[in-house]
């Protein structure tokens, strides 16, 4: 009864997750794998601040078409504010305004970008007329030393810049160098005392800010370079690698020196920007084409959420492809590990150290753990406090291990903090009591087993295939459920049960 | 060297059961969730056997907060020898068996020592629950060490050997002798290295062992053969056994029995997932014996019928179906 009653929910379940999956493949078109090359980008930026209860007014650079890259379209989420657009100092601003706020604000802009084939090319400019810096007596007798050495050993505008960034950048710097940029220059100084210094020499120059498209990252970091102006036309000059150019989509934001967001009558602004491929831009192009329930399905659908939550999504739909995976290993295979769900949470952790330093990583914390609480285990402590002092020491060698990775060149060192420390602490917790109870061999095989575990569920969690499966088509998560439920009455032999068992078999 | 479809297909012929198997079909069916509390805690399991007339080992004190712990010595002051374990252990963890004083200290079973600190260590571990199932706190309890009948002398290791007889609905199925070695440190569980051996369920004589998982003849560390031994109170032995079904209510219950030179027959604990090794001990699967246990079930009401179907049904020269 209770068997059948179990296949029905099972099939009911994969049936349902299999028609909606069907119809999203076959009716909507909606990509089964991940785009090799997709050319969109949504581009999201998150403006929090603390309003007072007050008049507020928020006002943020927003980018332009540039290039080879086109804004297609933008909008701005924000309930109860009035938006007005406007040019600050040559950029394109919107300005959020309220008559009244109070407590914690958080406004939108978003943005679909699209790559073109064809350049983007903008109309022709008028010489700007930019101000000249001002400069102390020794600054710009410094300037201008640099500017005329320059000078005499350039060819035209483009070298002229060249050469002075190359003495900015050099590593030791000549001493009116050292005087413009003072100490410990950020790049952002040393470009805008570029900018100075090409305007002096009557080269109008302006720093540009902007977001690099690949790879898509919550946290999106701005970076800077110049523009100079030449003919009619802003040339852009990358001075932070060997080749000039910009790096490959690049979506150009804002130029000068003005910060991306303002606030009047609020404080503690904070900005956050996220990238990700718009995979459901094949929805946007049936949206446009005025079908009304498709436009309904996407509203109430993982891509109705803001862009940072989809991130979060992206890694949360694919947990349960790696927790049905350790079912299949732990009750058809049979490989014991520490703890149920300790296995996906190693490989959650994997999926920022990589896989072979994840390995290694965990095995020298646990191991060099493992030390600490055998000598600890002489001083007899209780358990809480025992506990609380390995979570301690793991944290110091997580620490210890970013240090020593980062000296010795090697960056994934850097992600281990993000190693669930209590998993790691009870892990090395229990392997002391397997290891005192049943010996060292049940310890090693149980460590390895959860190591093999972890393996492996991160290999299928980050294959990009499943991932995109699971994000787009959420709906076979019922399909993973019913598979689950299924093994739930999977009565079988595990694998490692014929091996225990053979002698009867004989 | 053969398929693992073929080992497969052989093991389900023998009818071999695996643990998915057990868990599905006989403790997640048979065993109520509320009852697992009266096993699980050996206090509570000793409540209801001394209730129901079943003989357990006696108590010689409980502790149940850290506090209680320093006077733990005066407690004991004149036991010679004694047993220390978590009331809600797990697979015979945080067991201690004191079997003597030495220089203001205890020695242990295993052939180790123990400091008074160690001890009081030991039991402060029992209390935060480092032994216990989910971690919980737990209780300490000290008891009677048990003096094993000299029947199994000559094949143990230090430590208690034991009788495991797993009861299915209230007639028992089948049972194994588990007999320490040194490997298990006097444990005389199979998972630490203890053997285990078959027995007749008709005559209650010891048949081939398994050790590690292989199958074995003689004990490792005597090197006596281990099989002919004739259990002494068999008959009793199974009526006790058979009893745990009515002390606890669980369809599908491993009962743990010692015999003791003087005492007799005791329980030593019951388990509410007993472990498959029993199988391999038995060379033999436990399937056709629940069935078989299952379709009489009903007919079977008073202790003695169900001990008596048992010889009958499931010993070597009774027409076993194994």
């Amino acid at each position: 009864m209770s068997r059948r009653h179990l296949l029905a929910l099972c099939l009911g379940l994969a049936l349902v997750g299999l028609t909606v999956f069907a119809y999203k493949v076959l009716w909507l078109q909606f990509p089964t794998r991940p785009a090799e090359q997709s050319d969109t980008w949504r581009v999201e930026a998150q403006i929090t601040f603390e309003a007072r209860g007050a008049p507020a007014k928020v006002k943020l650079r927003i980018p332009q078409s540039a290039h080879d890259l086109v804004i297609v379209e933008q909008n701005f989420v924000s309930p109860g504010y009035g938006l007005t657009t406007t040019y600050e100092r040559g950029n394109p601003t919107a300005v959020y305004a309220i008559a009244r706020a109070d407590g914690m604000q958080t406004l939108y802009y978003r943005a679909l970008v699209s790559r073109t084939t064809l350049s983007h090319s903008a109309p022709k400019e008028p010489a700007p007329g930019l101000p000249l810096p001002t400069l102390g007596d020794a600054e710009r007798v410094a300037a201008q030393s640099l500017t005329e050495a320059a000078r005499a050993q350039s060819a035209d505008a483009e070298t002229l810049a060249a050469y002075l960034l190359a003495r900015l950048k050099d590593s030791n710097p000549s001493s009116e160098v050292a005087l413009l940029l003072g100490p410990n220059p950020s790049p952002l100084r040393i470009l805008n005392v570029a900018v100075d210094l090409l305007r002096l020499a009557n080269v109008p120059a302006r720093t540009v800010h902007g977001l690099t498209l690949e790879p898509e990252r919550r946290l999106a970091q701005f970076i800077s370079w110049i523009e100079i102006y030449d003919d009619g036309r802003w040339q852009p000059i990358y001075p932070w690698k060997n080749r000039p150019g910009l790096p490959p989509v690049t979506l150009r934001w804002w130029h000068g020196s003005l910060p991306l967001a303002q606030v009047s009558g609020g404080t503690r602004l904070h900005t956050d920007v996220t990238v990700a491929r718009a995979h459901e831009y094949a929805l946007t192009t049936a949206i446009r084409q005025g079908r009304k329930t498709e436009e309904k399905l996407v509203e109430f659908s993982i891509f109705g959420l803001p862009l940072q939550t989809q991130a979060v999504f992206r890694t949360l739909l694919v947990i349960p492809a790696g927790i049905f995976l350790l079912v299949v290993l732990r009750n058809v295979v049979g490989i014991k590990t520490f703890g149920t769900f300790m296995p996906v949470l190693i490989a959650l952790a994997f999926r920022e150290t990589g896989l072979l330093a994840g390995i290694v990583f965990f095995s020298i914390i646990v191991a060099l753990g493992l030390a600490i609480r055998f000598y600890l285990e002489q001083l007899k402590l209780l358990l809480v406090p025992r506990l609380a002092s390995i979570v301690i020491v793991v944290i110091l060698l997580i620490a210890g291990l970013s240090i020593v990775s980062n000296k010795l060149g090697f960056p994934r060192g850097l992600s281990i903090g993000i190693f669930p420390i209590v998993i790691l602490t009870m892990t090395i917790e229990r392997m002391t009591l397997v290891w005192e109870e049943r010996g060292a061999g049940e310890a090693l095989q149980q460590a390895g087993g959860s190591l093999l575990v972890g393996g492996l569920c991160f290999l299928l969690m980050n294959a990009p295939n499943v991932a995109h499966l699971f994000f787009v088509f959420p709906e076979l998560l019922l399909v993973v459920l019913a598979a689950t439920l299924a093994l739930g009455r999977y009565t079988g032999y595990r694998l490692t049960e014929l091996w225990r068992f053979k002698e009867i078999a004989q | 060297m053969m398929g693992p479809l073929e080992v497969a297909s052989r093991l389900r012929a023998s009818g071999v059961m695996g643990i998915n198997w057990r868990n599905a079909e006989y403790t997640l069916v048979h065993n109520e969730r509320r009852r697992y509390p009266l096993v699980d805690d050996k206090l509570e399991t000793k409540r209801l056997a001394d209730k129901a007339g079943v003989a357990v080992p006696p108590l010689y004190a409980v502790v149940q907060i850290e506090r209680e712990i320093r006077n733990l010595p005066r407690k004991l002051a004149d036991r010679e020898d004694f047993v220390v374990k978590p009331a809600r252990g797990s697979q015979g963890d945080g067991i201690a068996v004191v079997i003597g004083r030495w220089r203001g200290g205890y020695r242990l079973a295993d052939g180790t020592t123990m400091t008074e600190a160690d001890l009081a260590f030991h039991v402060s571990n029992i209390l935060s629950g480092v032994f216990s199932l989910g971690g919980q706190p737990d209780r300490a309890l000290v008891e009677y060490r048990v003096q094993f009948d000299p029947v199994f002398e000559r094949i143990t290791y230090r430590g208690v050997p034991d009788i495991r007889v797993i009861v299915f609905l209230g007639v028992p199925v089948m049972a194994m002798v588990r007999l320490p070695t040194r490997m298990s440190r006097g444990k005389a569980n199979l998972h630490q290295g203890a053997l285990g051996t078959g027995v007749d369920m008709a005559t209650g004589t010891t048949l081939t062992a398994v050790w590690r998982d292989r199958i074995v003849d003689e004990h490792p560390d005597t090197g006596a053969p281990v099989a002919g031994v004739q259990i002494p109170d068999w008959d009793v032995l199974l009526e006790i056994a058979a009893r745990g079904y009515e002390l606890t209510g669980l369809g599908y219950v491993g009962v743990d029995l010692v015999l003791d030179r003087t005492k007799g027959p005791l329980v030593l604990e019951l388990n509410a997932r007993p472990g498959l090794a029993i199988q391999l001990a038995n060379r033999a699967g436990l399937a056709p014996r629940l069935l078989a246990a299952r379709a009489a079930f009903g007919s079977l009401a008073p202790v003695a019928d169900r001990v008596s179907f048992a010889k009958e049904r499931f010993g070597l020269k009774g027409g076993s179906p194994s």
